[in-house]
C-alpha cells in the first residue's frame, strides 16, 4: 500500500481544474502515480536549506540579451497562423460560446 | 567504409572537395532508412510483426524530397564555387520537438498530430544555412515526457539498434537510434533532465547538453522552460563539436540565449589533456530513490559493469596526461530528480495549458455545448497519460498556499546543486577541476516494457544526468564500452559554464586513448545483421 499524499477529493478538484476528464483506469493509475511521485518530493524536506539561499531560476546566472522592447512586430504570414485554427471566420480564429449551446 | 558510416565531419570535407555529391550522401542516408528503420510511428499504430520489432522505427516523418532539395541546392553552390558551409551534405534527424516548416511537427503527441508550424526552429535553420539535410522527423516520448521513446503516440516507438528488445533511452531516443543505426550522420535532440545524454549512452553514441543558453530554444515546443537545451547527437566527439559550431549563439528571437562569443570548438580538440584535472566523485556511485510504501530513501549501487568501465576510463585519461582528483563532494547530486519533479512539473504544467484545440492542434470531433467542454474533451482525448500525469502534478505543486513548499523549496535546492559545481570547478578552490567525470546512467539499456508505467523509476534513470541541468552547466556523453549482454556504457564529462570546449576536447582525448580497444569493433546489432537470442 502507498503512502498517500494526496487525498481522491484534492485528486478530482486538480482534474477538474486542469481541465482534463479520464477513464477509470486513467484516474486509479494517475493517482498512484502522483502518490509515488510525491514520495521523491517529500525527501526534499530533508535538505537544510542554509539562510539566505536565493532561489536558482535558470542554474547559472543568465547573460542573455535583454527583452526587447514592448513594440510588436508583425509576422510576416499571419494567414498562416489563422489557417492553423481548427475554426476561423473572416481572418479571425472563433471559438464556440463560452456558456450556452453551440 | 561505407558511405552512411562516414562521419558528418568527414561528408562535409568529402562533398566541398568535390569528392562526394550532397545527393548521392542523401540518396545513401534515404537507402539505410528504407532497409533498418521499418515502419514509421504513427497514431494508433499496433502490434507489429516479428520482422518489424527488430527495425529501429526512428523515424515518425521522412522528408525526402526537402532533403533532396537541401542536397541540389549544396551541390549547385559547390558548382558555382562558394562556401557550401561547415556542414554540406550532412544527413541530419531532428527531434519532432522542433517547428520545422514543411513539416508535420507533433511533439510525438495526438493534440499536435496535424500541426505545421509556419517557421522554422533557430537551431535547425541554423544547421540548414550550413548545409545540413534534414531527412525526417525522428520519434520521442510524448512532449519528451519520459525515458524510454515508449511514451510516444506515435508507435512502434524507436528501438535500441544493439538490441532491439530494449529501449533507445529518451526522450531523444530517435535521435541516439537514428544515428547509431547510420540512417544519419547527426541529430538535434532536446536534453532537460539527460534527453539527450541518456540514449545516446544507451545507443552507444556522442551527445552533448550544452550550456543552458548556449543554442536558441526559439521553435522548441517547451517542456520546462528554465532546463530546456537543444543539442548535437554524433557518433564522435568531432562531430558534437561540428554541429555545435552550427548551432550556438544569440539568437534575437530567444532572450534566455547567451550572447557569450561562441568558442573554437573544432580547434579546443586539437590540444592534449596534459595537466587537465578530471574529478571522480563517491555521490556518483549509487542512485538514491524513496520506497512509496515506507517513505524512506533506499540507496542502489550503479551496474557493475558501469563502475568498472568509469574507473578504467579515468585510467585511460590519467595515462594521456590528465591529473584524476579522487573523493569530489558533490552532496547534493541525490536530490536533483526530487527537485526535478518539482520544477520540471510545475513549469510542463504551465506550458501545456496552450494546448486547447482553439489556435491549433487537435480538437475533438463530436459538437460542444460549449468552450470548457471543448478544452475538456479536446486535451483529454489530445494527450497521453503521461502529459496528463506532468499537468496533474505541476498544478498541485504550484497550488496557492504550496509554491513556498514545493517551488521555490525547489528552487533552492538547485541553487544548492549548483553550489557542488561551482567549488568543484573555482580555480581557487580545494579541487580546481576541469571537469567531472561521472557514469552517464546507472544502468545500460533496459528491455522494452521492463519500466514502462513505473514514473518513478523511469525519472530516476535520469539521476546522473539532472544536476547538471539544475546546475545549467555543460555535459558530454561518450561510448567507453560494453556490458556483458553487448549493451553500450557511457561516461559523461561536466563542465563548467561554457566550456564545452574543455569537454569535448577530453572527450576526444579519450576517443584517441581508447582507439584499440576491442569493444570499439563492436556494431549494433541492426547493422551486423545479428539477432540475439
Amino acid at each position: 500500500m502507498s503512502l498517500q499524499y494526496i487525498t481522491p477529493e484534492l485528486f478530482e478538484k486538480l482534474v477538474g481544474l486542469a481541465a482534463l476528464e479520464l477513464t477509470e483506469e486513467e484516474r486509479a493509475y494517475l493517482f498512484e502515480e502522483m502518490n509515488h511521485q510525491l514520495s521523491s518530493v517529500e525527501s526534499l524536506r530533508q535538505i537544510e536549506i542554509p539562510e539566505g539561499t536565493i532561489p536558482s531560476l535558470h542554474g547559472l546566472n543568465p547573460e542573455g540579451i535583454p527583452p526587447r522592447a514592448d513594440d510588436w512586430k508583425a509576422f510576416a504570414k499571419p494567414e498562416q497562423i489563422v489557417a492553423l485554427a481548427p475554426e476561423s471566420e473572416d481572418g479571425m480564429i472563433a471559438v464556440p460560446d463560452v456558456k450556452g449551446a453551440k | 567504409m561505407s558511405l552512411t558510416s562516414l562521419s558528418a565531419f568527414e561528408v562535409a570535407r568529402k562533398v566541398k572537395a568535390g569528392e562526394l555529391k550532397a545527393v548521392e550522401v542523401a540518396e545513401a542516408a534515404l537507402a539505410q532508412i528504407q532497409a533498418v528503420d521499418g515502419l514509421s510511428g504513427s497514431l494508433d499504430g499496433g502490434a507489429v510483426s516479428a520482422d518489424e520489432e527488430k527495425k529501429v522505427h526512428a523515424f515518425i516523418q521522412l522528408t525526402e524530397k526537402m532533403a533532396l532539395e537541401q542536397a541540389e541546392k549544396v551541390d549547385q553552390a559547390i558548382a558555382r564555387g562558394e562556401d557550401a558551409g561547415i556542414l554540406a551534405g550532412v544527413p541530419v534527424s531532428i527531434k519532432d520537438i522542433f517547428c520545422v516548416e514543411g513539416t508535420t511537427t507533433t511533439a510525438a503527441s495526438r493534440i499536435l498530430s496535424n500541426f505545421e508550424p509556419p517557421y522554422t526552429a533557430t537551431a535547425v535553420q541554423r544547421l540548414i544555412d550550413q548545409g545540413a539535410l534534414i531527412l525526417g522527423k525522428v520519434n520521442l516520448d510524448e512532449f519528451t515526457f519520459g525515458s524510454s521513446n515508449e511514451s510516444s503516440a506515435y508507435q512502434p516507438a524507436s528501438n535500441n539498434p544493439w538490441n532491439t528488445e530494449h529501449v533507445p533511452g529518451g526522450s531523444s531516443g530517435g535521435s541516439a537510434a537514428s544515428v547509431a543505426a547510420e540512417e544519419v550522420a547527426l541529430s538535434l535532440g532536446t536534453d532537460t533532465g539527460g534527453s539527450i545524454r541518456q540514449p545516446a549512452a544507451f545507443c552507444g553514441v556522442v551527445g552533448l547538453k550544452p550550456t543552458y543558453g548556449r543554442v536558441s530554444r526559439l521553435g522548441l515546443i517547451a517542456f520546462s522552460s528554465s532546463l530546456d537545451c537543444p543539442g548535437p547527437i554524433s557518433r564522435d566527439v568531432r562531430d558534437s563539436a561540428l554541429m555545435l559550431q552550427a548551432m550556438a549563439g544569440v539568437d534575437p528571437k530567444d532572450s534566455t540565449s547567451s550572447t557569450r562569443p561562441v568558442d573554437d570548438y573544432l580547434a579546443a580538440l586539437g590540444q592534449d589533456v596534459k595537466g587537465l584535472r578530471i574529478g571522480l566523485s563517491p555521490d556518483y556511485d549509487a542512485v538514491y530513490y524513496p520506497d512509496f510504501e515506507t517513505g524512506e530513501v533506499r540507496k542502489e549501487a550503479i551496474q557493475k559493469e558501469v563502475h568498472d568501465t568509469l574507473y578504467r576510463s579515468a585510467e585511460l585519461l590519467a595515462k594521456a596526461g590528465a591529473e584524476i582528483v579522487e573523493n569530489v563532494p558533490m552532496p547534493n547530486t541525490a536530490y536533483g530528480i526530487p527537485a526535478y519533479f518539482v520544477i520540471s512539473r510545475v513549469e510542463a504544467a504551465s506550458n501545456l495549458h496552450r494546448f486547447d484545440g482553439v489556435k491549433y492542434g487537435y480538437r475533438t470531433e463530436p459538437a460542444v455545448s460549449n468552450l470548457s467542454e471543448l478544452y475538456r474533451l479536446t486535451r483529454a482525448e489530445g494527450f497521453g497519460p503521461q502529459v496528463k500525469l506532468r499537468i496533474l502534478m505541476g498544478m498541485y505543486l504550484s497550488a496557492a498556499g504550496h509554491d513556498a513548499d514545493y517551488y521555490t523549496h525547489a528552487q533552492k535546492v538547485r541553487a544548492l546543486i549548483r553550489q557542488n559545481f561551482v567549488r568543484a570547478f573555482d580555480p581557487d578552490g580545494g579541487h580546481r577541476l576541469d571537469a567531472l567525470l561521472t557514469p552517464t546512467t546507472a544502468t545500460t539499456s533496459f528491455k522494452r516494457k521492463a519500466v514502462f508505467g513505473d514514473s518513478l523509476l523511469m525519472q530516476y534513470s535520469d539521476q546522473m544526468t539532472v544536476s547538471s541541468n539544475h546546475a545549467g552547466v555543460p555535459a558530454l556523453t561518450i561510448p567507453a564500452g560494453l556490458d556483458e549482454a553487448g549493451l553500450p556504457i557511457g561516461i559523461q564529462l561536466i563542465g563548467s559554464d561554457f566550456r564545452e570546449d574543455q569537454i569535448l576536447r577530453i572527450g576526444y582525448a579519450f576517443e584517441q586513448v581508447s582507439r584499440d580497444e576491442a569493444w570499439r569493433e563492436a556494431r549494433p546489432q541492426v547493422l551486423a545483421g545479428e539477432v540475439k537470442a
